[in-house]
């Protein structure tokens, strides 16, 4: 299995906000078990993906410069859940950020019925600490599954750079 | 702003940061200790107190980055010497320090990051 868990940007404003979706489907092996006769998209995999979309979004801003980890989760809720068929909609919008991290407001749909709501926070590691995380591949991966192909920078044009 | 209109802003941002109860957050509070923070706390702590005052605070200016004293000789055996507590009022002049010099060990030195120290930091930032 692939640690990706958005499927496609459908919006990237550099610096701003971010949508990207997120199919279910009854392929992905864990939805067997989780749960018996009620396949539903675990919770901490939602929040994954929303640290994905939120990760990118603060990643592209400093153009990859930086190696961004998962740093802090202050707030999550859950009102919902999704099952297979459904198109969750991750969004996410940059609250602030600084050369040590960033924070991100985010929020999780299927159509209109909010799923997940809450708040990620990201540290930068630095270059040296961060050497053994492959973030560079990961980020390059996510482009030939051609997820950044509706992103624009601040300029107007695609991003990452080619 | 006054220091009480300052104290319930970074009240509320450490109820927000830190999931701690109201009456939890006294002036006396450490935020290590009494609050419970950890080290990815503090750079919450700051994304919050910039949003909440709308000012910006530089890197390392409210939290150092790097408080080992020990590799700059200002430790010995366990206590914080005189040099030590001279580069610490430099490093951190919003925190009581005074209190500090009474018993300095080393491994109090976390007691310095209370909740009135980013009261009077926030105090000098929009004050002056």
């Amino acid at each position: 299995m692939r640690w990706i868990w958005i499927d496609r940007f459908v919006e990237f404003q550099s610096g701003s906000h971010a949508r990207a979706i997120k199919n279910v489907t009854l392929a992905e092996e864990h939805l067997h078990d989780h749960f018996p006769g009620f396949p539903v998209m675990p919770a901490s995999l939602i929040t994954e993906g929303l640290a994905q979309t939120g990760g990118l979004l603060l990643g592209e801003k400093n153009e990859f410069k930086y190696v961004v980890i998962l740093a802090k989760i202050p707030k999550m809720e859950f009102h919902s859940w999704a099952s297979p068929g459904d198109t969750l909609t991750y969004s996410a919008k940059l609250l602030d950020s600084s050369e040590q991290g960033g924070m991100v407001e985010c929020t999780a749909h299927v159509g209109e019925r909010l799923v997940a709501e809450g708040e990620i926070m990201f540290a930068h590691l630095a270059q040296e600490e961060g050497r053994t995380v492959d973030q560079k591949n990961f980020v390059f991966t996510m482009r030939l599954l051609g997820v950044f192909d509706v992103g624009r920078a601040g300029t107007g044009a695609s991003t990452p750079p080619a | 702003m006054s220091n009480d209109e300052i104290f319930e802003k970074v009240r509320k941002t450490l109820i927000d940061a830190l999931s701690v109860d109201d009456d939890e957050v006294t002036p006396e509070a450490t935020l290590i200790g009494d609050l419970g923070a950890e080290s990815i706390d503090f750079l919450d702590i700051s994304f919050r107190l910039e949003k909440e005052f709308a000012i910006k605070i530089p890197r390392g200016e409210l939290f150092p980055d790097n408080m080992s004293l020990a590799d700059k000789s200002l430790v010995k055996d366990g206590l914080v010497t005189p040099e030590g507590i001279t580069e610490l009022r430099t490093r951190l002049p919003h925190a009581n320090v005074d209190k500090f010099a009474a018993d300095p060990k080393m491994e109090h030195i976390s007691e310095l990051f209370t909740v009135q120290m980013i009261v009077n930091f926030m105090a000098h930032k929009l004050n002056g």
